[in-house]
């Protein structure tokens, strides 16, 4: 595997040797002496065209704690806002000797493009491009799943995930569909049928439009943020019949069953999708995705550059 | 089954187990803050096993646990990106405590050389030691062993191949010429 | 001084020698027999002059991406003998003004006869009719009106513009698209753009349009055409407007008859194009449409863009792809060489259909004694490997490249004169 642009790339060999390398880096680093050697002399860039700085932040500490050399080049400022193209941002990178890009990008397709267009041959991972991956995203959430419903290194094949929210737009639902069934989950998605893409029912996936009827069913729930503009265009009436009909409150958490878990990609609309008492429940892992953002996100970047340079593909 | 010569049977390493585990209870005079680190895989078995007999031979239990070396190694840009193997330091840490690697072969070193370092990154013991079961020299690093099961000549272009019963379902060392 | 194509196969029917003389086909006469300088056509199938109903010449405004002379040459190449110069350009075409300039420079190419479309409204802004009658009337007799790359989406401005051309015997091409339906769209709607993360171009904003503009053009009693269909609805609904009697027609673009959706999992914006390429069942049902007449041309919808347009990611890349140099090749593989059309099928689908659309008096004539010599030759069994450099188009956005196509045109006769022989421009 040279780059990592979407789950669906992933088989479940991949994917389980992603997860157990990042449970090893999450042992590796609970002590004094954080940082490892490995990826000395690799320069790792964040490219980011979009503002993402709980992400960003993510990859830096996890790039740093293997001891890369970490450029952060962000679009606001810089020859990205003065109009310079993507191609040419990327010859960039090629000429400072960027060993891996990881990109967020605001068009679904630009890390794929990157990655094949033969404009360099870093390897690419992808940090979320538009409305369509977010990969290690996917990952962390599935690693948090594991490691409360499943053991550390325990499988996921059975486990029930409900997603729940803007389908339509979250890469986040995307990436965890290819990845949570890969290693066997059972998931069902929930929404407004207006916020469910077109031809969902291939995915392989359940669906739903009935937040409560599958609610007690599930082992973990999964909200999706969902913006409020949606409601501008004519997506639901109104954020009130929104959260009503599907954002999660203590009562309809009090339904699930007592060991199930709550997980948001984050940053949270307190109100809209989740409410505040549920946000802050022990049971809502938010917090603890962030930590295992960075076991995970050292599990790629070790295993995308720790070994030999693969050609390009 | 495996081609080749075989220079340590069951018996052997047993034997060489059992001495091991004397010398390093001598040297360290007693087990008391003894640590037995193994390297994966079979580093780890050999050290399970040599905490066994010093615990037999002591009567009293012994710190043992694992390094994986996997992201200190100086070789992983020549292969592929390898899976990690368990790290487990025992409850205890090994904060001023007598560290004894233990390998299966030692060979150039550098996997010792590796070792030292992601020991280095654990905690600061007292001293470190070094526990083989073969060396078959050719060192490329300035690194010895405190402690050796069996002294093996070898030329560069054999192969020397430890099995363990836990691992590899039996116990035995294999020495084969190296098919290039 | 005569011209003679010598033992070439009119409509792939037995070989003849056509004599030309003063810009006529003066002549029809057994192999052997013809006088004049020979032009070797053995074996070779006789076509009329293509005429190609939407093209982008991107003169005036993006002279880097296409000319009105670059463009005229990829034409006569492709075996089109006349070509409609679509109205967005920068200026808009929407002024006899600019109409004229770009029928002169047509004009002093002398490759291929161009024929500007004049927009229907002011700047393709949707909300004033263009000077329509001042196209008309002008040197270059503005016949089309369209505002291509825009919908004409307001009914009651497209009821008005259907009207109007009545008394120019003009046709409003309609770019069906409905635009609130299609915001950001980026490729077809379906399960893969779900997947893919982009935004959707549903079949449905296509045959909306479609189906109210047939209505339209019933209750006005006007001529309709409708620009690059591409779904297998649309083919349906202008199937029962013709059997209604309302005087609508429509054209297909090659590319839609070959080329999937699929394609966009490379991310490559070489496929992104403007309608957008469907499914399979889409392509089954285009086909069989222009096979049995429902869609009466083919129209390539040529939009050069320079390399920058293209090489970037799919969001940001421009609509469009060559297909002056490609159509006759692409039609070959999908509907002569299956069986669906025939050689005469093909000159009534690229020239007579167009042609009379168009009202073009010079062209579409068949292959008869006293018709104008817009003639083509063509090698159907040659093919070709397609590379993007080899393009006389100024830009290279073919996406084409690497496939093997059957059929090269050989010579090209327009209005008695070689514009191409022997695969290779005159001059």
């Amino acid at each position: 595997m040279k780059h990592l642009l979407s789950t669906a790339d992933l088989s479940l060999e991949d994917a389980v040797l992603i997860l157990d390398t990042a449970a090893e880096m999450a042992l590796l680093t609970d002590r004094e002496v954080k940082k490892l050697p490995t990826l000395r002399g690799r320069t790792v860039v964040n490219l980011f065209f979009e503002d993402s700085t709980r992400t960003r932040i993510s990859f830096e500490v996890a790039a740093k704690r293997l001891s890369a050399d970490v450029i952060n080049f962000a679009a606001k400022g810089s020859s990205i806002s003065k109009g310079e193209s993507l191609k040419d941002t990327a010859l960039t990178l090629q000429a400072m000797g960027a060993d891996a890009v990881v990109v967020r990008h605001p068009s679904s397709g630009a890390p794929y493009r990157l990655a094949h267009a033969d404009w360099i041959d870093a390897t690419v991972i992808n940090a979320g491009d538009g409305t369509h991956e977010h990969p290690t995203q996917a990952l962390l959430d599935a690693y948090t799943l594991r490691a409360h419903l499943a053991g550390p290194t325990g499988s996921l094949r059975g486990v029930r995930v409900a997603i729940v929210g803007d389908v339509l737009h979250s890469r986040v639902a995307r990436s965890n569909v290819h990845l949570l069934q890969t290693l066997g989950a059972k998931v069902t998605l929930v929404a407004p049928p207006t916020l469910l893409p077109i031809g969902v029912e291939q995915w392989g996936c359940a669906v739903s439009y009935d937040f409560d009827e599958v609610l007690a069913d599930q082992d973990a729930v999964m909200m999706l943020r969902v913006q409020g503009e949606r409601m501008n265009q004519a997506f639901f009436p109104s954020t009130l019949e929104y959260s009503r009909l599907y954002g999660l409150d203590t009562p309809r958490m009090a339904t699930m069953g007592t060991n199930s878990i709550v997980l948001h990609p984050g940053p949270m609309n307190r109100g809209m999708e989740i409410s505040a008492d549920v946000a802050d429940d022990p049971r809502s892992l938010m917090v603890e995705q962030v930590t295992n953002g960075v076991h995970v996100r050292m599990a790629v970047l070790y295993l995308l550059l720790g070994g030999m340079k693969e050609s390009a593909s | 089954m495996d081609h080749g010569r075989v220079v340590m049977d069951g018996s052997d390493i047993a034997r060489a187990i059992r001495r091991l585990s004397h010398e390093i209870v001598e040297s360290t005079k007693g087990s008391q803050d003894l640590v037995l680190l193994g390297i994966p895989t079979r580093g780890v078995e050999l050290s399970q096993r040599i905490a066994a007999a010093i615990e037999e031979i002591e009567s009293q239990a012994v710190s043992q646990g694992s390094l994986d070396i996997t992201l200190y190694r100086d070789d992983l840009r020549l292969k592929p990106a390898r899976a990690l193997l368990p790290t487990a330091i025992p409850v205890g840490g090994i904060e001023d405590k007598i560290v004894v690697l233990v390998d299966d072969v030692l060979y150039s070193g550098r996997s010792v050389r590796a070792a030292l370092d992601a020991l280095n990154d654990v905690g600061r013991p007292r001293a470190v030691r070094l526990a083989v079961l073969v060396d078959r020299g050719h060192r490329q690093l300035p690194i010895r062993p405190d402690f050796v099961g069996k002294n093996l000549p070898t030329s560069t272009q054999q192969l020397v191949r430890v099995h363990l019963r836990d691992t590899d379902g039996i116990d035995s060392v294999v020495v084969s010429e190296e098919v290039r | 001084m005569s011209l003679v194509l010598r033992g070439i196969r009119p409509y792939g029917d037995d070989a003849v020698d056509l004599v030309i003389s003063d810009g006529l086909i003066v002549d029809i006469v057994p192999v052997g027999q013809g006088q004049g300088d020979v032009i070797e056509a053995g074996g070779l199938v006789g076509l009329p002059g293509l005429v190609d109903l939407h093209t982008h010449l991107r003169e005036p405004g993006r002279e880097d991406a296409e000319t009105v002379e670059t463009g005229s040459r990829a034409a006569a190449l492709g075996g089109f003998t006349c070509i409609h110069a679509m109205a967005n350009t920068t200026p808009v075409a929407d002024t006899a003004g600019v109409v004229e300039q770009v029928w002169r420079l047509g004009e002093r190419s002398g490759r291929t006869q161009v024929r500007p479309v004049g927009a229907v409204t002011v700047g393709l802004g949707g909300e004033q009719l263009a000077e329509i009658g001042a196209m008309a009337n002008s040197a270059a007799q503005v016949r089309v009106f369209s505002d291509d790359g825009k919908c004409v989406h307001d009914a009651s401005l497209m009821r008005r513009s259907l009207e109007y051309v009545k008394a120019f015997d003009g046709v409003i091409a309609q770019h069906a698209q409905e635009p609130r339906l299609t915001q950001d769209a980026q490729m077809n709607e379906g399960a893969l753009s779900g997947q893919l993360g982009l935004a959707g171009w549903p079949a449905v904003a296509e045959e909306s349009i479609i189906a109210r503009d047939v209505l339209l053009a019933q209750h006005v009693d006007s001529r309709l055409h409708v620009c690059h269909v591409s779904t297998a609805g649309s083919v349906d609904v202008i199937r029962w407007a013709k059997g209604r009697g309302i005087n609508v027609t429509a054209e297909v673009c090659p590319h839609h008859l070959i080329l999937t959706e699929e394609l966009a999992t490379t991310y490559d914006p070489i496929y992104k194009v403007n309608p957008p390429l469907r499914t399979a069942s889409d392509i089954e049902a285009l086909r069989a449409g222009l096979a049995d007449g429902t869609i009466d041309v083919i129209a390539t919808d040529h939009a050069p863009h320079p390399h920058e347009d293209k090489d970037c990611e799919w969001a940001a890349a421009a609509f469009g792809m060559l297909g002056l140099e490609t159509a006759l090749s692409i039609v070959i593989a999908t509907m002569v060489e299956p069986g669906l059309l025939t050689w005469r099928g093909v000159a009534e689908r690229m020239s007579s259909a167009p042609a009379r659309i168009g009202r073009v008096r010079e062209q579409g004539h068949d292959l008869v004694v006293g018709a104008v010599a817009n003639v083509i030759a063509v090698d159907p069994s040659a093919v070709r490997s397609i590379t993007a450099t080899d393009l006389a188009s100024k830009s290279r956005n073919t996406p084409y490249v690497g496939m093997q196509l059957p059929g090269i045109v050989e010579h090209v006769l327009y209005a008695g004169n070689p514009t191409v022989l022997h695969r290779q421009l005159t001059w």
